[in-house]
C-alpha cells in the first residue's frame, strides 16, 4: 500500500491491530473482485469455444459421412439417410442477398432521412420508430408473415410480377399458399432494415459539420453534399453495417421457416417454395428421429456458424482497419 | 444618438471625394480625363476635375439588417455597402456580430434554427432573400473561406475539381485547378503531388487549399470568415499577401478580429461592437469608412477606443 | 469557353447554368429518402396493425389469467420464470464482464473481450437452440425450462454486459483517483461509488436486453417447447409453457381457429416488449447524459 494510504489508516485512529485487519480485509477483497470479474471473462469467452465445440460435436456422425460434399450436394431425403445442404446453402444465399440489395439502400436512405431531411422533432420521433421494427419478435413478424402478406403477396405481387415480367426466370409461377423464397426475402428486408438504418444514421451523424459547411458554400446541392462528402466519409461504416444485417438476415431461422414454405429444390424461382440453413434446422429438428437426421442438421448449424462469425468478424474489420470504431452491438 | 453611418450622410461627410458614387444605380462611367468647365463670368478659369474613370458600384447593399436566433437578437439595423473590387474588413469584439452578418450575405445562416433576418441585403439590386432566389445559385456566386482550414478527405486535385465537376465545367479542369492553385499562391506547393490527400497539408496550406477551391468556380465575391486566425504568423502573412492578388478579380469581405491585419488588406473598413443601450446588448455596426480614415480619424468615440487598443 | 456557365454577376439569382437539373436530382434524392422512411413506417403501422386489431379481441381477464383452453396464463407465467432464470444467470456475469473490461484490464484484453461479446452477440439463436439441446436437454433427456433459460442468458450477456461497460465508462476517472488516494480499496470503490452511480444504466441495459430475449423463439424450441399448456408452473427443470414456442406451434399448425389466441398472445408480448424497450431506452439515454455531464 501506498505510504498516503498506510497514513489515512493511521490516521483514521484505530489501533495498529485493526488497520492490520483491515489491511488483509482490503487485499483479500482486491484478490476476491479481480478474481471473480476475471473467472466472468474468462466464462464469457468459454462460451464462445463451448458452443462451437458442442455444434461440431453433434455434427460429427454426419462430419464423418458426408465431408465437404454435404456442402454442395442437394439430396435432402431423411428416410434414405442421404443429406446434403446444397439447396439450403442456395436459398440462404438467395434470401439474404434479396434483402441486402432492397433493404440496404432503403436503410441506408432512411439513414440520410433522419440525420439531413427531417427536421429535428421529426427526426426524434421516427428514428424509435424505425428501432422498434428490431423488436418485434420475429415470430411474431413470421406469424404476420403467414396470415397478412402471403396471401396479399400471392393474389397481388406476384402474379402481376410473372404476367408482365415472366419471361425473367426468377419471376417463376406463383405458389397457391404465397408462401415462397420472395415472401420469406421480404421479411427478411423488413428485419435488416432497421440494424442497417440505426448504425448509418448514426455514422452520418458523426460527420463533421465543417465538411457540409465547405460544400454547400461551393454551391453544390444537397444531394451533391450527400453523394460527395457525406457518403464517401461514412463508405466503410455503411458497408459494415450492411455486414451486420446480412449476419442476421444469414441466421434468422424461426420468421423464415413461417413463410418460406418449405421447399427441397434448386429453383431460380423467387416465387416457388424453398428452405435455408436456419430454417431447415428450426423445421426439422423437433421431428428428427435418426441420429444421422439430427447430426445432418447440426452440421447445417456448423455452417452458419462459420458463416455467421465470418460476417460478424467481416464487420469489425473492416470498421477497424477503415476508421469506423469497431463492430456495433446493437 | 447616431450610431450608424448612413451613406445618406455620407455625401456631406465625404464632400467632394470622387469616389463616392450615388446610392444604389451604377452610374454610366463620366468622361474620362479632365475636363474643362468655364465659370460663367467672363473669366476664363481652367478648372480641372478628375472624373473616376468606371464609378464603383456596390455589390452588396445592406440596410436595416437585424438578426435574430429566436428571441435573442444578434444584430441591429446595420445598413452597410461593400463595393466591387475591393476588400472590406469587419472588424470588432467578439459576438458583436461580424460573423453573423458575413454569413448573412450567401445564406450560411439558413439552416441554423430559429434564424430570422429583418430589412434587406441587396446583391447587384437583387434581395438575396427574395422569394425566388434559389440558395444554392446565391452560394455558387458568393464563395465562402471558413476559419477552420475544412479540406475534403479526398485528394488535392479533387478537393479543387470537385465543385467544377458539380457545375459542369469538365472541359479543361486540369487548366482549371492549376489556375485556381496559381492563383491561391499553392501550385508550386503542390503541383507535383496533386493526388496525395489534402489532409497531409499544413494548416496554412490546406487554407490556401480552401481558397483555391473556392476561388476555381470564379464566384464573384469571397467571404472569408476569420481566414487566418487559426494559422502561425508566417502563413497568416501568404494569405494576406494572397488577398491583395485576388482583390481585383474579386469582390472580398473579410472578417478579421485582428485590427492590424485589416489596416494591412483592407480598402474599407467596419467596425462592429455591441451596443449596450438597449435591455440586452446587441451587434451594431458603429461605423464604416476607408481603412485609412478609420484607424487615423475614426469619427465615434467606440472606433477610436477600439483601434487604440483601449478595449476589445 | 466556360463563358455561359460562368454566371453574370448582375444576374437575378435564379438557378443558372445546369443548377435546375441539378436541383430536381436533389429533389428526387429527398423524395426517395422520404418515401423509404414512409415505407418503414408503413411496415411498423401494417404489422402492429394486425397485431393490434386481432389480439384485441382474444384478450380478457380470462385468456390472461385461466390455463388452456380458455386462457394462455401458464404460457404467460412460463415466459417470466424462464426470462428470469436467464437474468439471473446472465446479469451478474454480464456486470462482472464489463466490470472487468472497465477495471482491469488493459487495452488489448478489452478489445478482446469487446471481441468476444460482439461475436456472442452475433451467434444465431437457432444455434443457440441447439447448444441448449446437445448441452443440456440431452444430458438430463427431458426438455426443461432451465435449458431455455440458459440459451437465452447468452443471448442477454453481450447486451448487458456492452451496456453496462459503457454507463461504467462514463463514472469520471477522478472518483477512482480520489478514492485510491485516500487509501481506500479498489474492492470498496467499485461496491460503494462505482456501482451505485452505474446503476441506471446497468438497470436499463438488464431490462432491454430481457425484452429482447423474451421475444426470441429460437432458443427454445427444442428446449422447452413439449409442454402441458393446462397446467400453471414456476419450476425451471421441466419443460416450462412459453408464448414463442406456443405462437410457433399454432402458426405451423395452420388451423385457423387457433389463430386468434395466438394474435392475443402476440398483444400482450408486442405490448410489453415495447413499452420497456421504449421506456429503458429513454432511461438509459438520460442516466448517461447524467453521468457524462457530472
Amino acid at each position: 500500500m501506498s505510504a498516503a494510504a498506510s497514513a489515512a489508516t493511521r490516521m483514521s485512529g484505530h489501533g495498529a491491530r485493526v488497520s492490520l485487519l483491515r489491511r488483509r480485509a482490503d487485499r483479500l477483497g482486491d484478490r476476491a473482485m479481480f478474481g471473480i470479474c476475471l473467472l466472468a471473462a474468462l466464462l464469457a469467452g468459454g462460451t464462445i469455444f463451448l458452443v462451437g465445440y458442442q455444434i461440431v460435436h453433434g455434427a460429427m456422425p454426419a462430419i464423418d459421412k458426408f465431408g465437404l460434399g454435404f456442402v454442395t450436394d442437394t439430396t435432402w431425403q431423411p428416410n434414405f439417410g442421404k443429406f446434403g445442404a446444397g439447396v439450403l446453402l442456395f436459398g440462404t444465399a438467395i434470401t439474404s442477398a434479396f434483402a441486402l440489395l432492397l433493404g440496404g439502400p432503403i436503410a441506408i436512405a432512411i439513414g440520410l432521412f433522419l440525420t439531413l431531411l427531417a427536421p429535428k422533432g421529426l427526426a426524434a420521433v421516427i428514428g424509435p420508430l424505425v428501432e422498434l421494427l428490431a423488436a418485434i419478435p420475429s415470430v411474431i413478424l413470421g406469424f404476420w408473415g403467414l396470415v397478412v402478406l402471403a396471401p396479399f403477396v400471392q393474389e397481388h405481387v406476384e402474379p402481376f410480377l410473372h404476367d408482365s415480367l415472366g419471361f425473367i426466370p426468377i419471376f417463376g409461377a406463383p405458389q397457391t399458399t404465397g408462401l415462397s423464397v420472395f415472401t420469406a426475402s421480404l421479411i427478411l428486408t423488413i428485419m435488416v432494415i432497421p440494424i442497417i438504418a440505426s448504425i448509418s444514421r448514426d455514422l452520418f451523424r458523426s460527420v463533421p459539420p465543417e465538411l457540409q459547411d465547405g460544400a454547400a458554400a461551393l454551391g453544390a446541392t444537397r444531394w451533391e453534399v450527400v453523394r460527395g462528402i457525406v457518403l464517401p466519409t461514412t463508405s466503410s461504416g455503411v458497408i459494415a453495417a450492411c455486414i451486420l444485417g446480412l449476419g442476421r438476415a444469414l441466421g434468422e431461422a424461426i420468421a423464415v421457416s413461417q413463410v418460406i414454405g418449405a421447399g427441397s429444390e434448386i429453383s431460380a424461382n423467387l416465387f416457388g417454395p424453398g428452405s435455408t440453413l436456419a430454417a431447415q434446422i428450426a423445421l426439422q429438428f423437433p421431428g428428427a428421429l435418426t441420429e444421422l437426421h439430427q447430426a445432418a442438421l447440426f452440421y447445417c448449424g456448423v455452417i452458419l456458424l462459420v458463416i455467421g462469425l465470418l460476417a460478424n468478424l467481416l464487420a469489425g474489420w473492416i470498421g477497424r482497419r477503415f476508421g469506423y470504431g469497431g463492430a456495433v452491438s446493437r | 444618438m447616431n450610431s450608424r453611418l448612413d451613406l445618406a450622410n455620407a455625401d456631406d461627410l465625404l464632400q467632394g471625394d470622387p469616389q463616392v458614387p450615388s446610392r444604389v444605380r451604377v452610374q454610366p462611367p463620366a468622361p474620362a480625363g479632365p475636363t474643362v468647365s468655364t465659370p460663367p463670368t467672363g473669366v476664363t478659369e481652367t478648372t480641372v476635375e478628375m472624373r473616376p474613370l468606371v464609378a464603383p458600384e456596390l455589390v452588396f447593399d445592406a440596410r436595416g439588417v437585424s438578426i435574430f436566433y429566436g428571441a435573442k437578437q444578434a444584430l441591429a439595423g446595420v445598413d452597410l455597402g461593400i463595393r466591387r473590387g475591393q476588400i472590406t474588413a469587419l472588424i470588432g469584439p467578439s459576438g458583436c456580430g461580424k460573423t453573423t452578418f458575413l454569413r448573412s450575405l450567401n445564406r450560411m445562416n439558413d439552416p441554423v434554427p430559429g434564424f430570422r433576418i429583418e430589412g434587406s441585403i441587396l446583391y447587384h439590386g437583387h434581395d438575396v432573400y427574395g422569394s425566388d432566389v434559389d440558395r444554392v445559385e446565391v452560394r455558387r456566386r458568393i464563395g465562402m473561406v471558413f476559419q477552420k482550414p475544412n479540406p475534403f478527405p479526398k485528394s488535392i486535385y479533387d478537393n479543387v475539381a470537385w465543385a467544377p465537376r458539380n457545375l459542369g465545367l469538365r472541359r479543361g479542369l486540369d487548366e482549371r485547378v492549376e489556375q485556381a492553385l496559381r492563383g491561391a499562391a499553392l501550385w508550386d506547393e503542390v503541383k507535383d503531388r496533386l493526388k496525395d490527400s489534402a489532409l497531409g497539408l499544413s494548416g496554412g496550406q490546406q487554407q490556401r487549399l480552401c481558397i483555391a477551391r473556392a476561388i476555381a468556380i470564379e464566384p464573384d465575391v469571397l467571404l472569408l470568415d476569420e481566414p487566418a486566425s487559426a494559422l502561425d504568423p508566417i502563413a497568416t502573412g501568404a494569405i494576406e499577401d494572397l488577398m491583395h492578388s485576388l482583390k481585383g478579380r474579386f469582390t472580398i469581405v473579410i472578417v478579421t478580429h485582428n485590427m492590424q491585419q485589416a489596416a494591412r488588406v483592407a480598402d474599407r473598413t467596419a467596425f462592429f461592437s455591441l451596443e449596450t443601450a438597449g435591455p440586452k446588448p446587441v451587434g451594431t455596426l458603429i461605423e464604416v469608412d476607408e481603412t485609412t480614415k478609420i484607424f487615423a480619424e475614426p469619427r465615434d468615440p467606440r472606433t477610436r477606443d477600439y483601434v487604440s487598443g483601449r478595449f476589445g | 469557353m466556360s463563358g455561359a456557365l460562368i454566371p453574370e454577376p448582375t444576374a437575378p439569382l435564379t438557378p443558372s447554368g445546369n443548377l435546375r437539373r441539378r436541383q430536381i436530382v436533389s429533389r428526387a434524392a429527398e423524395v426517395a429518402a422520404t418515401g423509404a422512411a414512409v415505407l418503414a413506417l408503413a411496415a411498423l403501422v401494417l404489422v402492429l396493425w394486425t397485431v393490434v386489431s386481432r389480439g384485441a379481441p382474444a384478450i380478457s381477464l380470462d385468456f390472461l389469467f385461466k390455463g388452456y383452453p380458455e386462457g394462455v396464463g401458464p404460457m404467460l407465467l412460463g415466459t417470466v420464470v424462464i426470462a428470469l432464470v436467464a437474468t439471473a444467470i446472465a446479469m451478474p456475469v454480464g456486470v462482472l464482464v464489463a466490470l472487468y473490461i472497465t477495471e482491469y484490464s488493459g487495452a488489448k484484453g478489452a478489445g478482446a473481450l469487446k471481441l468476444i461479446l460482439d461475436l456472442l452477440n452475433g451467434l444465431p439463436s437457432i444455434i443457440l437452440g441447439l447448444f441448449a439441446f446437445v448441452f443440456i436437454v440431452k444430458a438430463q433427456e427431458k426438455q426443461t425450462g432451465f435449458a431455455g433459460s440458459v440459451a437465452l442468458a447468452i443471448i442477454e450477456l453481450p447486451l448487458i454486459a456492452r451496456g453496462s461497460q459503457e454507463v461504467l465508462q462514463l463514472v469520471p476517472k477522478n472518483l477512482r483517483e480520489a478514492a485510491d488516494a485516500l487509501g481506500v480499496a479498489r474492492w470498496r470503490t467499485v461496491l460503494t461509488v462505482i456501482l451505485p452511480s452505474a446503476l441506471g444504466g446497468i438497470v436499463t441495459s438488464t431490462v432491454l436486453a430481457v425484452a429482447r430475449a423474451a421475444g426470441e423463439t429460437a432458443p427454445l424450441i427444442l428446449a422447452t417447447s413439449a409442454f402441458d399448456p393446462k397446467k400453471f408452473s414456476v419450476n425451471p427443470f421441466e419443460a416450462l409453457p412459453n408464448v414463442p414456442t406456443w405462437i410457433y406451434k399454432v402458426s405451423e399448425e395452420g388451423n385457423p381457429n387457433g389463430y386468434a389466441e395466438a394474435w392475443g398472445m402476440s398483444l400482450v408480448l408486442v405490448a410489453i416488449i415495447l413499452v420497456t424497450s421504449l421506456g429503458a431506452r429513454a432511461l438509459l439515454a438520460r442516466s448517461k447524459r447524467k453521468l457524462s455531464s457530472s
